[in-house]
């Protein structure tokens, strides 16, 4: 391997070899190579196993299972427009709740990290492949039969009807029906493919960087990622026996958690918790990473405080695995027991603002340049703030048992996950677009889209904080008059259908005629990387290799150069400097 | 606009009976304040860090920015949240020890126990008499009262906002709850934990009574079930009877003593009809005895809309009759 060649010189990609092989020799290395790289054609297609191919099917799948959650949450809203509406049965209301919940958490949440990371990782660390590109393939089609069988059964009226996290006995002994067996199967696969994804991601960062990218020198995503993958690791592991207990209860009779048979209800919950926390992490540290990516970009200038950013995202991994026992708190457990964990949930805020605050110092000393991608990520981070402060109210014990199980919860959790994770991620989505099809988006929709998501989101989920202190309990199919909800709730309802508004606009940011097309250059010799940037074209058309490329690959007879986002600052075009240089 | 929608909702004095804000309690009181306090904290933070963030955006570029980033990134990622998080701390957890084990007087406890979906109610009298009564609760004031909580299905959460926090309904155990009303009024109380089909119908009127009127009610509550005052009320009693509606519910001084559903000696003096769902009158008490399904999607109880109009009558009668 060579060395990195100066920065800045301006030499061909392909240096020749100091002893080249025969022309015909390299031709069939070349054709060799070729051929293990391509993406196979007709039906065999779907056989494909080429992260560029399984990333893209699993971003688009995830995106579909995002909007099937959606629909479902507009049908939540329509019920709940008025006291006492009958849309929905209450037995339908049930269903719909709770595949809103589980494919929101398990089919969008966590799935989109590891689809995005499968899709972009390697390009970002310089390799050419993830290290099981068949895993990934395997993952992705267990991640597909999951989540189809998942949402499938609500067409069936035989979906799932015990809330997201499922509490037995009532999804052991009192829904005898088949939709908690769907959920716990279902769940299987999805959990397979999130550990799957998992071990694949942090094999990834550890073993298939270059020569000369050390650790403390890989793009933050990848930290995130590392940090993400590992904590899928540990916290899936309790879901996985909670899931297999419950499913041995419901069909052999073997009383875990009925207390009938001496089992107890509460060991589910902290099984559930000890993953369920961590999940929340899992979903919100690789959207940071997103951040982490785009503000060094749009202040131009290298993140500040990497190592940081780097050991509070490590923090917030180790801290979330010791907060499960908020969920629990109006369980009757002591008091000593409650304190700790309130201070332990709130501790959580310190890693979390530092890296909010390395973002900021980042901002500070460098020069914005505004884009769509940071207007993202501005309303991602104001609208998390407010997540997080509401976070360190329900974390207060005595709050919380108000708090818990209402409306203020609900609004807590769609501020800290929305600005948390969705935000970031159309800010990526943005931000990467032009990787996948060469095009940018279009800025003027982005605008729109930024600013109907931003305004339906404040007005959907702030009147819902009222209207949990006003009494509202979660998961209520319908709700009498006089009790001052019915104004809240429609605002919700009205702010929930501006919120759905934005995705045609979403969609339709990549069919602007109007957006300008950058011309993406395929490496010779790494067809599998072709989607991913390398070069770009400088103003007169001519190939300009990244001025900060740190190392080199051989390929073939060629010595090719890649560009990574190094700590030093990110290397990907931004869309606003299309067609200009890349920096 | 939505701001003031928010704040005339919060501040407004529209009917609120299951709101946490208009504290009737000591300890919703307690935690009222505690979230009035956090509030004012957190949106003093909210606009202290977003305008840094516009700072930090849109301000023109420092001189040596690069000298301030560690003082930033330490004074705000860590001095900053480790200060307030310890006042915090320090404001709010002192009430916990009253709030999960508070010392209980002697005086009136009441068991109550989650059913899908309503609310099996028993006062246990200082003088030894078990009241057994279902979905009302009714309290007096100034005096501290220890709730037990069970279950023996699925898991529910009892919760009346107005006097204090909730607390879950975990079959296989007890928990407790002390309630300590200082406000005399009608609240109104909820399960909050997701039990099933019509967990959002499962509520329960609350009554906060002077001393005096309390122990009139409670008194009146022990008698057994009053005479039918007029023929059509009687027969209804002979048609609860003859249908087996003692079965499940029980009317004490009849031969009803069933178990499975509410005790309806005084069903009548309720405030609300099936767990605070329908209002206690003639019409819906029929209407209920027939369709239960229709008030109350997946009932337990079996639809009685089999015995005509007139038998129906006969027996919301005798129910409401039940004072």
């Amino acid at each position: 391997m060579s060395a990195s060649p100066s920065p800045g010189a301006r030499s061909s990609d392909a240096d020749p070899l100091d002893n080249p092989p025969p022309p015909a020799l390299r031709r069939a290395q070349e054709e060799r190579l070729l051929r293990a790289w391509k993406i196979p054609t007709g039906w065999r297609y779907w056989s494909a196993v080429n992260n560029t191919v399984v990333g893209l099917w699993y971003v688009a799948l995830t995106l579909v299972f995002f909007l099937f959650g959606g629909i479902l949450a507009l049908a939540m809203r329509l019920q709940l427009a008025g006291a006492g509406n009958d849309f929905l049965s209450a037995d339908l209301y049930s269903q719909v709740f709770t595949l809103h919940g589980s494919v929101m958490m398990f089919l969008f949440a966590i799935p989109i990290f590891e689809a995005v990371s499968i899709m972009f990782l390697p390009q970002m660390i310089g390799a050419r492949e993830l290290p099981f590109p068949r895993l990934s393939a395997f993952g992705f089609w267990a991640f597909a039969i999951g989540g189809t069988f998942l949402c499938g059964s609500i067409f069936f009226n035989a979906a799932p009807r015990g809330g997201w996290f499922m509490y037995p006995p009532l999804t052991s002994a009192y829904q005898p029906d088949i939709g908690a067996d769907i959920w716990l199967l279902g769940f299987s696969f999805i959990e397979v493919a999130a550990i799957a994804a998992a071990v694949e991601l942090i094999v990834g960062v550890l073993k298939c960087r270059p020569p000369g990218m050390r650790l403390n020198l890989v793009p933050l995503y990848a930290w995130y990622v590392l940090v993400a993958a590992f904590m899928v690791l540990f916290a899936f592991p309790p879901l996985i026996a909670g899931t297999i207990l419950l499913e041995l209860e419901r069909a052999f009779g073997w009383p875990f958690f009925s207390p009938a048979g001496g089992g107890d209800p509460l060991l589910w919950q902290h099984l559930f918790w000890i993953f369920g926390h961590p999940e929340v992490y899992i979903i919100f540290l690789p959207s940071v990473a997103l951040v982490a990516m785009i503000v060094p970009t749009a202040a131009q200038r290298p993140i500040v405080g990497y190592s940081w950013v780097v050991l509070s995202a490590i923090g917030t991994g180790f801290l979330s695995f010791g907060l499960w026992v908020h969920h629990m708190f109006t369980t009757g457990l002591p008091g000593i027991t409650l304190a700790l964990f309130s201070a332990a949930s709130t501790a959580v805020a310190i890693p979390t603002g530092v890296q909010f605050f390395c973002f900021l110092a980042t901002l500070l000393a460098g020069q914005l340049a505004r884009s769509v991608p940071m207007l993202y990520v501005l309303g991602g981070l104001s609208t998390f703030v407010i997540g997080g402060l509401t976070g360190v109210m329900v974390a207060m014990a005595p709050f919380n048992f108000q708090a818990h199980d209402t409306f203020f919860v609900v609004a807590h959790l769609h501020t800290v996950l929305i600005g948390g994770a969705v935000f970031p991620l159309l800010a990526g989505l943005y931000y990467y677009f032009p990787l996948v099809n060469g095009k940018l988006l279009s800025d003027r929709l982005g605008r729109a889209s930024f600013w109907l998501v931003f305004i339906g989101f404040n007005v959907t989920f702030m009147p819902m904080h009222v209207s949990g202190l006003l009494g509202m309990p979660r998961r209520v199919f319908t709700y009498p008059t006089g009790l001052s909800w019915e104004t809240l709730n429609l605002v919700s309802t009205i702010g929930a259908f501006v919120l759905a508004a934005a995705s045609p606009s979403s969609c339709g940011m990549s069919c602007d005629p109007r957006v300008r097309r950058l011309t993406l250059h395929a490496i010779p010799g790494t067809p599998v990387l072709s989607s991913g940037c390398r070069r770009c074209p400088d103003s007169h058309g001519a190939s300009v290799r990244f001025p900060r490329s740190t190392g080199a690959i051989r390929c073939g007879s060629s010595r090719i150069s890649f560009a990574t986002t190094t700590r030093d600052g990110s290397s990907f075009p931004t869309p606003r400097k299309a067609g200009g240089r890349c920096s | 606009m939505l701001v003031v929608v928010l704040v005339s909702t919060l501040t407004g004095c529209h009917a609120r009976p299951l709101s946490a804000l208009d504290a009737a309690g000591r300890d919703a009181e307690e935690i009222a304040r505690l979230f009035w306090w956090m509030t004012g904290a957190a949106a003093i933070i909210w606009v202290a860090v977003i305008s840094l963030t516009m700072y930090c955006a849109r301000g023109p570029r420092v001189q040596n920015a690069q000298r301030f980033t560690p003082l930033l990134i330490v004074g705000g990622g860590v001095a900053l949240p480790a200060v307030v998080l310890t006042a915090l701390l320090a404001l709010g957890l002192p009430s916990l020890p009253r709030l999960v084990d508070a010392p209980w007087t002697g005086h009136l406890s009441i068991a109550v126990s989650g059913e899908q979906w309503w609310w099996r109610v028993r006062y246990l009298t200082p003088a030894g008499g078990d009241i057994d009564l279902a979905n009302e609760i009714r309290l007096p004031i100034g005096e501290r009262v220890d709730v037990s909580l069970t279950s023996d299905n699925v898991i529910h959460s009892f919760w009346i906002p107005a006097i204090s926090g909730k607390v879950d309904m975990i079959p296989g155990r007890t928990t407790h709850l002390s309630l300590e009303p200082t406000r005399t009024g009608t609240f109104r109380g909820t399960c909050a934990e997701y039990c099933g089909t019509s967990h959002a119908l499962m509520a329960f009127p609350v009554v906060v009574l002077e001393h005096d009127a309390f122990d009139r009610w409670l008194a009146e509550q022990s008698q057994p079930a009053q005479a039918p005052a007029t023929s059509q009320a009687a027969r209804g009693g002979e048609l609860f009877l003859e249908n087996g509606c003692g079965a499940c519910h029980t009317i004490r001084g009849t031969p009803a003593a069933g178990v499975i559903g509410p005790d309806l000696t005084h069903v009548g003096s309720r405030m609300s009809l099936a767990a605070a769902t329908l209002p206690n009158e003639m019409a819906h008490m029929v209407n209920w005895i027939a369709e239960p399904e229709r008030a109350k999607p997946a009932a337990h109880m079996p639809a009685f809309g089999m015995l005509g109009a007139e038998q129906l009558h006969a027996l919301a009668a005798y129910l409401i009759g039940l004072r």
